[in-house]
């Protein structure tokens, strides 16, 4: 990765960020389909709690995954400015539509990808499989999500087996 | 031509596939008796454009075995050759070979060389074998009836075989195009680009006839060429090429080979089939050739393991469809804008005057969305033909290796299902009429004895009622034989002795695991498994099957299908603020009860007692870990009695809400499979529903 980015000095992506508890999250803009308000959803049964439920998306069945409750963050209630983001993950040679549950939408940052720092190792109990890096924007933290890796249906699966 | 060729080879493969269906079906149909050269042109057609496309696509290996037999087919159209069982079953086997080969290339994959030459060589026996009979009959001497045959102007067929064995060939044309060719709108420049296609085109203009410039007509061709085009091609593709300017021109095409061309022709005349093959011969390339056919068959040899293993990967599911079909869809779509234009114009400057026109807009909206609906459902309706024409074939082989004489005949072929219920139920379809033909049908003697005709009859029959489509198998064999039926289940332990079964029942045991009662095993059908298959299939499919039987007389298999699966008729359930989907087809009925009516049984759950049998009751709150709603309420709720895999079962839901029909979603598609949930819907407020999955849910309930 680093190669690559030193090699094409002047690659710039836009990322979307969001509010989550205070913190401000990004994820590449390609990946988003749309951005909608928060309606109610079918629960499904017997799943992680995290995953909230299904939606209808004009006409395809897309389930909608609260990222507070993903990340462990205290809960809050949603309100009129919660936000739902529902993004196209790739997996393998597959498509899934999925939604995320934020706070709020805040901006579209274009960012230099020689600017995205490398997520500092926490160790081994945290997990740092699931971000792409952190970004410095105005003296405040972005972290940048790989959408790809956090919203895999079987990482959602597995992650169910661990709770 | 720098064009992309594969582009177009799925519609080749397409047209290939239809074209053998239509030989095979056209062989089956062949009369022995009584030849018609129809049915002969037809077979002839279908083997002709195989071998000119994949010729053009440089499946060249598809087209020197078409080549062959086309051959054959086309002496049996000029009725140089008798049409015999023989040649005809031979034929088939070569459909099936040519099959193989083009789902191999299809898939990628190696052509099994060894199998191709197999049935090569069967057709090799089959077409000189034919001319050596033939030659034998009037008592000449060999060698006359080939200088005969020679005079007869087949030399090129001839060498032009020997030459296909050698794997190299090459042809030289003289032609001379008379002075108005290019009147006739014909360009030689045309022909050669697509001689240069075939193969290596070398020419050579002759311009002694051009006149001086002054006296030079442009449009008058005065130039003749020499060509000279070197590949594997057979002449009738030269002769294809030409076709168009053949009134306007002198030609002569002859074999490059010619030089030695007294050599094949002895051989031809060598009544034993194998000096064909036998490479002997004095031809340029033989021996560079060789040797790459035998690393190509040890390739895939090597590679018969990997061929059986690697599913066929990836392969584009496309459908063909009426442009009538299309047409009307898209006539729906602009109807649909315009009402969808008119209710904008009512909605842009609204007031209640206008309410009269919004309702009958929307009206029209719900009238043309509706048609929409039902021509979208249309376009993934095949006729069932695509499922029935297979089972001629099938009749055919199989009635022939039992020595039993079978006439099938298919009735309503054109009743149309959706595309996913064709391909599902062709397994279950093989499964009963190999059952038939085997343990339905009797021998021909013991037809003749029991008053019937000697050829026994099996009716495929396939026709709409009532929102289901019905196919049902009709045989005058023997019958189910109740009483053999009954001792088998007995004696097998699958019932009790004393049990009292309707006629109904007992024509169902034979969908039970393990039960069969031919006397004897054969490859055919008899092992005991596949009857609880072939009803697990199509309950799979949302259908029924039904048994109807009478000793003697015959035995009739009745299949219901829906329609389609993309609908499905649902009865919604409330649990909590939850909204379920019960398939109404797993209903057996429903009951109000209170709490106080089920029993608990320790360890085990609850249980109802229905009509004297106690059914297990899943609490559809407690294992969905729904808590909203009225707890209270619960004390009382509504059982639907349910039945799934041969299985009953109570799901306890606080009410019935009302039947509709629904759209079926997959989870899957943005998700994952969830236990108890067999996929989602829409409902009529724009929120999400889901249906449960029944025997599922059974199976959970018993676990």
């Amino acid at each position: 990765m680093t190669t690559d980015v030193q090699s094409n000095n002047s690659r710039v992506e836009q990322f979307l960020t969001f509010q989550l508890a205070g913190e401000a999250y990004g994820v590449e803009i390609l990946k988003v389909q749309e951005i909608r308000g928060w309606e109610a959803v079918r629960v499904i049964p017997n799943t992680p709690a995290f995953v909230k439920g299904v939606l209808n998306l004009r006409g395809s069945v897309v389930p909608i995954i609260d990222l507070r409750e993903r990340f462990s963050l205290e809960h809050c209630e949603y309100s009129p400015k919660t936000v739902v983001i529902v993004l196209c993950v790739e997996h393998g040679a597959s498509q899934f539509v999925m939604g995320i549950v934020a706070d709020a939408v805040s901006d579209v940052l274009d960012i230099n990808l020689e600017e995205i720092k490398k997520s500092p190792n926490f160790g081994s109990k945290i997990d740092t499989r699931y971000m792409r890096g952190m970004h410095v924007y105005k003296k405040k933290m972005i972290m940048l999500l790989d959408v790809d890796k956090l919203l895999n249906p079987d990482e959602v699966e597995g992650i169910e087996s661990l709770v | 031509m720098s064009i992309d060729m594969s582009q177009f080879h799925q519609v080749f493969f397409e047209e290939c596939f239809e074209g053998l269906e239509a030989m095979e079906s056209g062989l089956l149909t062949l009369d022995m008796g009584d030849i018609d050269s129809e049915i002969i042109n037809t077979i002839f057609r279908g083997a002709h454009s195989i071998k000119g496309g994949s010729g053009t696509f440089g499946f060249t290996v598809v087209a020197d075995y078409t080549h062959i037999m086309e051959t054959l087919l086309d002496e049996m159209r000029d009725g140089r050759r008798q049409v015999t069982q023989p040649a005809v079953d031979v034929l088939l086997g070569s459909v099936d070979c040519l099959r193989e080969m083009l789902t191999a290339i299809q898939n990628e994959q190696d052509v099994n060389n060894a199998s191709v030459a197999k049935h090569k060589s069967a057709l090799e026996v089959v077409l000189n074998g034919g001319t050596v009979t033939e030659e034998l009959s009037p008592p000449v001497e060999q060698e006359a009836v080939v200088s005969e045959e020679l005079a007869v102007n087949v030399v090129p067929d001839i060498v032009e075989e020997e030459s296909i064995e050698l794997g190299e060939q090459g042809w030289k044309i003289a032609f001379c195009p008379y002075l108005d060719l290019l009147k006739t709108g014909n360009d030689p420049v045309r022909l050669f680009r697509e001689l240069n296609e075939l193969g290596d085109l070398t020419t050579t203009a002759n311009i002694q006839d051009v006149p001086g410039f002054y006296e030079l007509d442009p449009e008058e061709c005065n130039i003749s060429w020499d060509l000279k085009v070197v590949g594997d091609i057979s002449g009738d593709e030269i002769r294809e090429i030409f076709n168009w300017v053949e009134g306007d021109c002198e030609m002569e095409i002859q074999p490059l080979a010619k030089a030695v061309k007294s050599t094949p022709v002895v051989k031809k005349a060598d009544p034993e089939p194998a000096a064909v093959i036998t490479p002997s011969n004095p031809a340029p390339k033989p021996v560079e050739v060789k040797p790459k056919v035998a690393t190509e068959t040890k390739k895939s040899d090597s590679q018969d393991a990997d061929n059986d293993a690697t599913k066929n990967t990836a392969k584009a599911s496309s459908i063909r469809v009426d442009t009538d079909k299309i047409d009307t869809l898209i006539n729906m779509v602009g109807e649909v804008v315009i009402t969808q234009s008119m209710l904008g114009l009512v909605g842009e400057n609204f007031s209640m005057d206008k309410v009269g026109q919004l309702k009958r807009g929307l009206a029209q909206l719900e009238r043309h969305t509706r048609d929409l609906q039902q021509s979208v459902m249309n376009i993934r309706m095949l006729p069932i033909s695509f499922v029935f024409s297979r089972f001629p074939r099938l009749v055919h082989d199989i009635s022939s290796k039992l020595d039993k004489k079978i006439a099938l005949k298919l009735v309503g072929e054109n009743t149309e299902v959706d595309k996913a219920v064709v391909e599902l139920i062709n397994d279950p379809l093989v499964h009963l009429i190999r059952n038939s033909l085997d343990h339905g049908i009797e021998m021909p003697a013991d037809r003749v004895a029991a008053g019937k005709p000697e050829t026994g009859t099996i009716e495929l029959k396939a026709y709409h009622r009532g929102g289901h489509i019905v196919i049902e198998i009709i045989d005058d064999g023997r019958g189910l034989d109740k009483d053999k039926l009954l001792a088998k289940a007995i004696e097998k332990g699958l019932i009790e002795e004393n049990n009292l079964l309707t006629e109904k029942q007992i024509f169902e045991l034979i969908f039970m695991p393990g039960f069969s009662t031919a006397e004897q095993l054969t490859d055919i059908s008899g092992r005991g498994v596949g009857m609880d298959v072939v009803r697990r299939n199509i309950q799979s499919l949302g259908g029924n099957i039904e048994i109807i039987s009478e000793l003697g007389k015959g035995t009739t298999i009745a299949i219901h299908l829906p329609l389609t699966l993309a609908i499905l008729d649902g009865q919604s359930v409330a649990v909590g603020d939850e909204t379920y989907i019960v398939p109404l087809v797993s209903i057996i009925e429903s009951i109000n009860i209170t709490e106080r009516m089920l029993n608990k049984v320790a360890g085990k759950g609850e249980t109802f007692r229905l009509r004297n049998e106690y059914l297990p009751v899943i609490r559809m709150r407690r294992i969905f870990n729904v808590h909203s709603g009225n707890p209270t309420k619960s004390k009382e709720g509504v059982l639907v009695v349910v039945e799934g895999q041969g299985e009953l079962c109570c799901l306890l839901v606080d009410e019935l809400l009302g039947q509709q029909q629904v759209v079926i979603k997959s989870l899957e598609a943005n998700y994952r499979r969830v236990e108890g949930v067999s996929g989602a819907t829409i409902l009529g407020d724009g929120s999400v529903a889901l249906i449960l999955d029944v025997p599922g849910l059974v199976r959970f309930s018993i676990r």
